[in-house]
């Protein structure tokens, strides 16, 4: 890592000796992805770190222009990758908002398991490399062994472990098998195993408690002033899910608890996080017993729906209305007008602000990422710290670079 | 359906739409979800009394559009608030509608500390400038890039910026 002195500075505290400025990234093990920041420090105190960011900006909102709504989603699920299908969930719920379709029960529920599955998915990568970063690689293996088995689960549903692509307006692309269920009420069953492991490796852990207690401070005024949202928000004592404050999918129907805690530090996140994916269980577990039979698409849906893939192969009628939808001269008109709709995906609120002229795709596709608001309260965070506790706070915000950038 | 133009009589937006008497605004609605439009001028006062009145502790998004080729469209660019009451869960969206060449709003950093990387980013992609940011400057794009690429005359391939970014070799870095 290149160290340098900082430069006199005229209006900062450069003129203080001993303080030097590091650079941290673009390209760190600890960042996990693309982004820099400009640490000042004295000794190892930091006096200031901020971020630069900006290197995986890749212009997915103008995409979103020009994509129609069940062609974005392939977009969406690359701009939080470690929990992909819970992007698509939070546009196709935005979409769907816009177009007034009502999903079908089994839908509904089918995407209530998916998107839990997603939070595991996240909290497992988020704390173990938290961990990791820490020092502790063991934890770190333990839970990727259990990611592994989602991404296993997420090919058998959709024929791909990563970028699924698995949400259609109004539905899904295929109805999940019997033997796929299988596999959720598997992986359900056996995951407390690995999550009792890897709490009795950590939780009391003394060194762990002494890296993270007390570090990375985000008091409930802050949290609440810089747009927190999510488990960082509720580790610092906002209260507030929108799985159960504005419920959508499944989520009335099924009981859980909205986990929260107070110390607002690395912990305390971290604490929240584990426990959040005992709920995602529950919850999962709940929604398999509650799978309701019958149709993904509703049935008698009109153009901007498409049509189940039986009928599509096996009628005129079918492969007509999928034409329809499809091609943009022949695509449904929607209503004009822009709405927000959001959802609660593992990372916090994470809003889409659309923007319709009438026509089957957006006219503007605006994403309320959390990574990006969350990485702006950093500097915050950060204040007073020091150099060793930049990876603690890091790794207990979760920040996704191609969300914080798109 | 396009939004309607309507008065809110539901609580808590009468009260608001009470409250804000002194200023002028229209509502919009549409899906159920409620929009107040205020000119630029009253943005930063209006704000102000959501938040301390009205309990909007939130500002939880930023945004713009650009109404160039939107049919109809009478103004060229929108600028969208989101707000949150975190107490109750009511959510307000509050815009502005801007015309070139007065391109500029204040800043509502001084109300919510979110409004910071939003706004610069609102400015990277949109070139609306907000006044009394403390460190206003592009957040996404590199500083000596000239355009402002969500605007709708941007092409959505670039005009080969990319191609032209001067490289540094080795012996010169």
């Amino acid at each position: 890592m290149p160290l340098q002195l900082s430069e006199p500075d005229a209006d900062s505290m450069g003129r203080r000796e001993g303080i030097w400025t590091l650079n941290f990234g673009p390209q760190h093990p600890a960042t996990h992805t693309t982004l820099r920041l400009s640490l000042t420090l004295d000794g190892e105190e930091i006096v200031q770190g901020i971020p630069d960011i900006g290197y995986l900006h890749s212009g997915f909102e103008k995409l979103g222009e020009v994509l129609d709504f069940n062609q974005y989603v392939t977009i969406v699920d690359r701009m939080n990758y470690i929990s992909p299908l819970a992007n698509e969930i939070a546009w196709h719920h935005a979409v769907e908002k816009l177009l007034d379709i009502e999903l079908t029960p089994r839908t509904k529920y089918l995407r209530t398991i998916f998107a839990e599955l997603m939070r595991l998915h996240d909290h497992l990568l988020c704390v173990g490399a938290c961990i990791l970063d820490l020092g502790g690689a063991t934890a770190f293996m333990y839970m990727f062994n259990e990611r592994e088995r989602i991404y296993e689960i997420c090919e058998k549903a959709s024929g791909q472990r990563f970028h699924t692509s698995f949400t259609r307006v109004g539905g899904l692309l295929f109805d999940v098998e019997a033997d796929c269920l299988k596999m959720i009420r598997n992986f359900v069953d056996t995951f407390e195993k690995t999550y009792v492991d890897v709490d009795r490796l950590v939780t009391k852990n003394r060194i762990f408690i002494e890296r993270t207690q007390g570090v990375g401070i985000l008091t409930k005024e802050q949290a609440i002033s810089g747009g927190a949202t999510g488990p960082i928000a509720r580790a610092s004592g906002v209260t507030r899910d929108l799985r159960r404050d504005e419920p959508y999918l499944a989520y009335n129907d099924l009981d859980f608890d909205v986990i929260c805690a107070s110390a607002g530090d690395c912990f305390s996140r971290y604490q929240v996080r584990m426990l959040e994916m005992k709920e995602s269980i529950k919850i999962i577990r709940q929604a398999l017993d509650k799978l309701p039979a019958g149709p993904i698409y509703p049935p008698g849906s009109g153009k901007e729906v498409l049509p189940d893939k039986s009928q599509v192969y096996r009628s005129i009628e079918g492969l007509i209305h999928h034409f329809e939808t499809i091609m943009p001269n022949r695509q449904p008109k929607v209503d004009k007008g822009g709405l927000y709709a959001a959802t609660e995906s593992p990372n916090g609120e994470l809003g889409f602000y659309i923007v319709s002229d009438g026509t089957y795709r957006a006219y503007r596709a605006r994403t309320r990422p959390p990574s990006l608001i969350h990485f702006a309260l950093f500097p915050l965070m950060i204040r007073g710290c020091t150099l060793s506790d930049v990876v603690a706070v890091l790794g207990s915000l979760n920040i996704i670079a191609a969300e914080l950038d798109r | 359906m396009t939004p309607e133009t309507t008065t809110p009589v539901d609580s808590p937006f009468a009260e608001i739409d009470a409250g804000l008497q002194s200023y002028s605004h229209t509502w919009q609605v549409f899906h159920g979800q409620k929009k107040l439009i205020v000119s630029a001028g009253d943005l930063y006062n209006v704000m102000g009394q959501l938040k301390t009145a009205f309990g909007f502790s939130m500002l939880v998004d930023v945004t713009a559009v650009d109404f160039l080729e939107y049919a109809g469209a009478k103004d060229r660019f929108e600028v969208v608030y989101q707000l949150l009451d975190v107490e109750i869960g009511t959510r307000l969206t509050v815009s502005v509608f801007l015309n070139e060449p007065s391109l500029t709003l204040p800043s509502m950093y001084p109300l919510w500390t979110s409004a910071d990387w939003m706004e610069r980013e609102t400015y990277d992609m949109y070139g609306i400038v907000f006044e009394g940011h403390p460190n206003f400057k592009r957040l996404l794009l590199p500083e000596e890039f000239t355009s402002f690429p969500l605007r709708k005359d941007y092409p959505v391939q670039g005009r080969g910026e990319r191609h032209n970014f001067p490289v540094l070799t080795r012996a010169e870095s």
